[in-house]
């Protein structure tokens, strides 16, 4: 299953990556938030780190995951589903860097 | 047939020196990395960047034995750490790894309310390449600890023997945070590692790192609870002549020191200096006695006194300093200049160079005598190391 998944500048360049998003190939099912990042990760070892803590795989504080206008950051990434919309390729799953001010 | 060598005359050789050697000036940044070159006579400068636009660059550092291979320590908040590695003298790069991971359990050091806390990987402050093995590279980090890599920054180890020889609980963080910022690799004992904390001290290894101890006899700091305890003091930053590798200088907190038995015993060589608070602290190419460091006001007022820049120098190993202002501000002026944001070329006039909070690189060929600013407007400047390629 191809999902796409939008990413912050930063990442964007690191992965060197043409776009506002990424194609992914997602290969298990269900697709949860957790197997998503698992397959951008693959697809794109040098975001290792950048979204998720390399050992523990929790989100980075400053970083949150939202599809379909919903923030999925403070929920299970391991049994949280991603919407139908973003299986179906229709919405893409949102990479968001918090807004620093000043 | 035999070969037939001839030694061109002293001036016509150092003005060969100086047209076919390059300087390589690596500046790391708050919002990126710039890279200055400039042949031997340093009046031209090219400035490439901003390498990795927007990122947090608190160190550069080249190989001896290879300048064409860079590391460079990359970060933001956002998306933490990467490692960044260059094979041509910074014209592209790679990330590579970027996994630290302490070894075994971590365990706690002191809050800054005096509490544990837990030891958390936040960034790498100083990466220091092997002087005989470009692939070799150590990385001292936040929360300190001090990683190496063998094989040129793809995988990292803590060499654990730091963080756990003891002290590790009492440790606790500048207001910098807990930085592992300097790392010292002696020339002629491969097997000595010298390196400093940010507020715990300097450390001392005789087996590759295997084993520490820290080196702070003679250091007085007399806003800890013991002044002149084994650990707890904050080292800005030390620095060594490769010619004398028993003999460090030390910018602290409050005070300029020195040792002449690798740390054993310090000597405050503060001297006439109109404060000895500050952050960098060098030593001369070509001159082990000759010092500079850049007095700043005060713990609290971290700029230069009375808005006047002044490298200071010493050619005494300290004491009797000198001021050096030809060419700094002398008029409104409130930079800062961190730890890491002195270095020095090894042209036979010994190049100085520092960066400031505010944008400025500041380039002396003459051993400080006089200054210009090589570049100037840049983000803030934390880092600045120089190659002194071909001389």
């Amino acid at each position: 299953m191809i999902i796409r998944i939008a990413l912050p500048t930063h990442l964007r360049t690191l992965a060197k990556v043409d776009g506002n998003e990424v194609e992914i190939e997602v290969a298990v099912s269900p697709v949860t938030l957790e197997a998503a990042m698992d397959a951008l990760e693959d697809k794109y070892p040098v975001l290792r780190g950048t979204i998720r803590e390399h050992v523990t795989k929790k989100r980075r504080p400053f970083l949150r995951f939202f599809a379909c206008e919903e923030d999925l950051s403070l929920l299970d990434p391991g049994t949280t589903l991603l919407p139908d919309a973003v299986l179906s390729g229709v919405e893409p799953l949102f990479v968001i860097g918090a807004i620093a001010g000043g | 047939m035999g070969t037939i060598t001839a030694r061109a005359p002293k001036e016509v050789s150092s003005v060969y020196a100086r047209t076919m050697s390059t300087v390589r000036v690596l500046v790391g940044t708050k919002k990126g990395a710039f890279i200055l070159t400039s042949d031997g006579k340093r009046q031209k400068w090219d400035v490439s960047g901003p390498h990795f636009a927007g990122w947090e660059l608190y160190h550069l550092k080249g190989s001896p034995v290879d300048p064409n291979r860079i590391y460079a320590s990359q970060s933001t908040g956002w998306h933490g750490q990467l490692i960044q590695r260059s094979s041509d003298g910074g014209k592209t790069w790679e990330a590579v790894g970027n996994k630290f991971a302490y070894d075994g359990v971590p365990g706690t050091h002191q809050w800054y309310d005096g509490t544990p806390h837990p030891w958390e990987f936040k960034r790498v402050w100083h990466l220091e390449p092997s002087l005989t093995d470009p692939d070799v590279v150590y990385a001292g980090v936040e929360d300190a600890g001090l990683f190496l890599s063998k094989d040129g920054g793809q995988n990292w180890d803590e060499l654990s023997g730091l963080r756990g020889h003891g002290s590790g609980p009492q440790w606790h963080p500048g207001a910098g945070g807990l930085c592992l910022h300097t790392i010292i690799l002696d020339p002629v004992d491969p097997k000595r590692i010298f390196i400093a904390i940010s507020a715990a001290g300097a450390f001392r290894s005789d087996d590759a790192g295997a084993t520490w101890k820290p080196i702070n006899k003679g250091l007085h700091s007399k806003y800890i609870p013991d002044p002149n305890a084994e650990v707890g003091h904050c080292v800005h930053h030390v620095a060594m002549h490769q010619s004398r590798p028993q003999t460090l200088f030390m910018q602290k907190h409050w005070d300029i020191m020195r040792t002449d038995n690798a740390g054993d015993e310090w000597t405050k060589v503060s001297g006439n200096l109109p404060t000895d608070f500050g952050f960098v602290i060098d030593v001369h190419a070509h001159e082990p006695e000759t010092i500079y460091v850049v007095p700043i006001k005060s713990d609290s007022e971290h700029f230069p006194l009375d808005g006047k820049l002044a490298v200071y120098r010493s050619r005494t190993g300290g004491n009797e300093w000198e001021p050096l202002t030809k060419g700094l501000p002398q008029s409104d002026c409130y930079v800062n200049v961190l730890r890491d944001a002195m270095a020095v070329d090894s042209m036979a006039s010994c190049g100085v160079y520092f960066g400031t909070s505010g944008g400025q690189v500041y380039a002396s060929a003459d051993a400080g005598d006089s200054w210009t600013a090589i570049v100037r407007d840049l983000p803030p400047v934390l880092s600045v190391e120089v190659q002194t390629i071909g001389s």
